[in-house]
């Protein structure tokens, strides 16, 4: 059964993960079908590498802390703290995840940078610092640690810590010893996310750290894309692999110390009005960060795009309707479309892919299944440069040959997609009490319908924010769809960065408005989802 | 609720089911499109940059007969390395966009066939680079030049610098933007056009000067144009000099909003400038080799060479083309720019580059 599961998931990252990866190590490092060792050596005692791989570890270290120091009262605000404007500020504050960095490093600089806000309010300048590059991660992972840790608080029974205190623990004491071991996973989950994303960070660094820093990924770049030194290439894109696998497989190790049958609730039912001076200020707090490190980026963009030489007015937005401005082909509006149409098939993929991984996850464990847990994250530590160049050399012979097929984008962007809704769908499973599967399957219930009758309602909030966050994800995603070949359709980052590569006014406004529409999109993705999910019918 | 949930997972099951399947029909041609068959079709390879009227494509199907498809594969850098890595199993039959900074690679590759194109005849000698063999052609040429903010030096008094020599004057102390050159495509053209105009010896001096001039690195041109320059219409920089290109005004101009002005509110430092030429190879291994020999001679043809200058800012290699106005008005045509051979460029190029990076930005 556990196999059947797993049989999908498998053949898609045989195909299209491990075989195109392994392709391109190869072709670094195997030389007359030996595998050739020198480069490694050579490379590892490399000082500049040395320090590329030191910087790559604090800086993702400190960002993760720092992110966590500042979302995790958000993820408490959001679960349990009612109030007006809830459901918009949650879809807003994750569309930074999903904006090309491209897009968010042009707000930051116009913040942190040279003439930006802060200079003028204060004569800080921040760009080229180490200080950019951690607020921008905070942007950019903020909502990781508010929706995975935030969505399983939010469900969490709270009338458990409320026995705790009838039996006499302090309030302190009834969170740590009830709640936070609740959560622990979930922030675990969490923490690795961002210490992932901030460990392979690649636009984020370039843009706002200026030429002087280099993560590992920023140098597998370099190597791969511009000097085409693939040995050296391989041999960095294999140490990454191994970091991210250690990491992974302690995480993996983590979670299930930690990991009990929760008693889950409904969403949303253990929210109220906040209470006491203590919640204001928390809620007061939460808000104002929001606003300072997540909204105003976004509302420079929203600015940029809206003023024209002539006063603000929607010129710009016009202007994207207009196929003879000479930038593209087709009129810039246009990628939104293909931008949704891949967006949609990628999260199909990335849901069936994952969700047939998690199923078989959730069935209790070996060795085997756990480290194909963490395999499944795998994707998320591999560098889209590598990535891309291994689809071009492996995929490139019938029966696959999917060179210039359309179908790589929507791949490649699901790829990326299935860790989140394997990460999403898991711990809900997970925490599913099994003997209502058995209570279930001794009444005569099939298999499938176990499945259906128990899981299926438990997990569909969860499968719903899990497709959220594919589709938003594959709606930004630009770091591989922009090494895939693909026909002449550009989606929404890539036609941004395209209009940003031209000068003139024009271009640059339209860009700007093109980001802004990006934002509206995603905002308005994950508020359909928020809306979507079930009501409170009480099914516990 | 429950059911409808579980239908719609069943929906999204079959849908992907159907993605998946899709793919495997896919996967019979060369190349994809509306599923007719290959024969009509060629497909351009080319870099993000590529643009060209929808009219003029009609006008080649017309031609031939054959329909253009074009695969956009990233910068011009990682277009030429994945055309490296797919040697003999190419993604296209035409690559196009491969300049002179990076020739010798594919070159030595043997990435493309030779093939003379018609009317190569009319395009001047100093831009066939690979004349003897023929294995690429060159299809238009643009200038790496310091572009300059018109409004600064006026408000200031101070003249636009002019040259080289000029960036390390006193009077012109931080105010010049400059890309990475091991990231940026402009920033190499103007650490090479250092290196040719000072040579092998004076250019690391000439660079510590600019350094100490306070010149500003950035990562690529989109920051160095539209956040740090003064002159681009939609930034705010402070810097009122940057790398950029010599049709930049042109394009500052037409993207501008309004009027057409009498001025642009850029200019180019005309001495400055290092020169890039494009070419386009019929690519080893090609499916539609026939096809591709005619994409190569329209690419040199009049309707193409006429349509580059507002599509793509760059100059036809055809002197016979007729520039657009605008493109005349506000653009400068460069002289004497600063050129090096593909050899020499492919030969040093890595050296010059980790030299530069540790002087200038380490």
């Amino acid at each position: 059964m556990r196999l059947a599961l797993l049989a999908v998931p498998l053949v898609f990252f045989a195909l299209f993960f491990a075989y195109p990866v392994a392709a391109i190590i190869g072709r670094g490092l195997r030389d007359g079908g030996a595998w050739q060792l020198g480069p490694a050596a050579e490379v590892l005692s490399d000082p500049g590498i040395r320090k590329v791989l030191w910087f790559t570890l604090w800086q993702a270290a400190a960002s993760t802390a720092l992110t966590l120091a500042l979302a995790l009262p958000g993820a408490y605000v959001f679960a349990r703290l009612d109030f007006p404007g809830k459901r918009l500020l949650h879809a807003a504050v994750t569309v930074p995840f999903v904006l090309p960095t491209v897009v968010a490093g042009a707000a930051f600089l116009a913040l942190l940078g040279r003439g930006g806000l802060l200079e003028d309010l204060w004569g800080i300048r921040l760009d080229t610092t180490v200080w950019a590059i951690l607020l921008a991660h905070v942007f950019f992972n903020y909502a990781v640690v508010v929706r995975t840790v935030g969505g399983l608080w939010a469900q969490l029974d709270p009338r458990q810590e409320e026995a705790a205190r009838v039996l006499g623990a302090n309030p302190a004491a009834a969170w740590r010893r009830v709640t936070l071991p609740a959560l622990a996973p979930a922030v675990a989950s969490a923490a690795l996310m961002v210490f992932l994303f901030t460990f392979t960070s690649f636009g984020v660094v370039q843009i706002l750290g200026g030429p002087r820093y280099a993560t590992l990924e920023v140098e597998i770049y370099r190597q791969t894309a511009q000097l085409l030194d693939l040995p050296t290439a391989a041999v960095l894109t294999l140490l990454q692999f191994a970091a991210v696998g250690a990491l992974l497989l302690l995480h993996a190790r983590t979670v299930r110390r930690a990991e009990t049958s929760l008693r889950l609730v409904d969403a949303g039912s253990a929210a109220h009005r906040p209470r006491g001076a203590a919640q204001w200020s928390l809620l007061a707090g939460v808000l104002l960060s929001i606003a300072l490190l997540l909204l105003l980026p976004l509302a420079v963009l929203v600015e940029r795009s809206l003023s024209g030489p002539d006063g603000y007015g929607f010129a710009y937005y016009r202007a994207l309707t207009n196929t003879d401005s000479g930038t593209f082909v087709v009129a810039p509006w246009e990628a939104i479309g293909h931008s949704l149409a891949y967006g949609a098939v990628a999260t199909l993929i990335a849901l069936t892919v994952g969700g047939l991984a998690a199923a078989a996850l959730t069935r209790r464990a070996g060795r085997f299944t756990r480290g194909f847990d963490a395999l499944l994250m795998l994707p998320l530590g591999t560098s889209a440069v590598t990535v891309g160049f291994g689809f071009l050399i492996a995929l490139d012979e019938p029966p696959l040959d999917l060179r210039s097929s359309w179908i790589l984008v929507p791949l490649a962007q699901a790829l990326v997609g299935v860790p989140f809704v394997v990460r999403v769908l898991l711990p809900v499973l997970r925490a599913v009490d099994d003997r209502l599967r058995e209570a279930a399957a001794v009444l005569g219930a099939s298999p499938l319908r176990v499945w259906r009758e128990v899981d299926l309602p438990l997990v569909r909030r969860a499968a719903l924010v899990a497709a959220g966050f594919a589709f938003a994800v594959s709606l930004g995603e630009f770091g591989a769809t922009v090494f895939i070949a693909r026909a002449d359709t550009p989606t929404l980052p890539v036609a941004v960065a395209r209009l940003l590569g031209r000068a003139g006014e024009l271009n640059y406004g339209q860009a700007m408005a093109l980001s802004t529409i990006l934002m509206l999109v995603c905002a308005a993705t994950l508020l359909v989802l928020e809306r979507l999910r079930p009501g409170r019918t009480g099914e516990l | 609720m429950t059911r409808s949930s579980a239908r719609r997972l069943a929906a999204a099951l079959a849908l992907s089911a159907a993605a998946v399947t899709l793919t495997a029909c896919g996967s019979g041609g060369d190349s994809d499109g509306s599923g007719s068959s290959g024969g009509d079709q060629v497909t351009l390879v080319t870099h993000d940059s590529f643009n060209v009227s929808p009219e003029v494509l009609e006008k080649f199907t017309e031609q031939t007969g054959y329909r253009v498809q074009v695969l956009r594969a990233g910068d011009a850098g990682v277009m030429v390395n994945q055309a490296v890595l797919s040697k003999n199993n190419p993604q296209g039959d035409v690559l196009f966009g491969i300049d002179n900074t990076l020739l010798s690679r594919a070159l030595d590759e043997g990435v493309f066939t030779p093939y003379e194109a018609a009317g190569l005849d009319t395009v001047p000698e100093t831009y066939q680079l690979d004349a003897g063999e023929h294995r690429v052609t060159p299809v238009d040429s643009g200038d790496i030049c310091v572009n300059y903010d018109r409004a600064y030096f006026a408000e200031h008094d101070l003249a636009p610098p002019q040259d080289l020599d000029d960036l390390i004057d006193p009077a012109y102390r931080d105010l010049l933007v400059v890309q990475n050159a091991a990231t940026s495509s402009p920033g190499l053209g103007f650490l090479l056009g250092t290196v040719a105009a000072y040579g092998d010896d004076g250019w690391q001096e000439y660079w510590q000067a600019l350094r100490d001039n306070g010149v500003e690195v950035v990562d690529g041109w989109e920051q160095a144009y539209n956040e740090r320059f003064s002159g681009a219409g939609g930034g705010a920089g402070d810097r009122p000099l940057v790398v950029s290109y010599a049709s930049s005004p042109p394009a500052e101009v037409i993207y501008g909003e309004g009027e057409l002005p009498e001025e642009g509110p850029t200019g180019v430092s005309s001495g400055t400038c290092f020169r890039q030429i494009e070419f386009a190879g019929l690519l080893a291994g090609a499916g539609n080799p026939e096809g591709g020999q005619a994409l190569l001679d329209f690419l040199i043809g009049l309707d193409f060479q006429e349509d580059l200058p507002l599509q793509m800012f760059v100059n036809p290699v055809r002197p016979d083309a007729e520039l657009p106005q605008e493109f005349v008005t506000y653009g400068e045509t460069i002289e004497t720019p600063l050129t090096m051979e593909p050899q020499r460029i492919a030969e040093h190029r890595e050296d010059w580059v980790s030299t530069w990076t540790s002087l200038v930005i380490r």
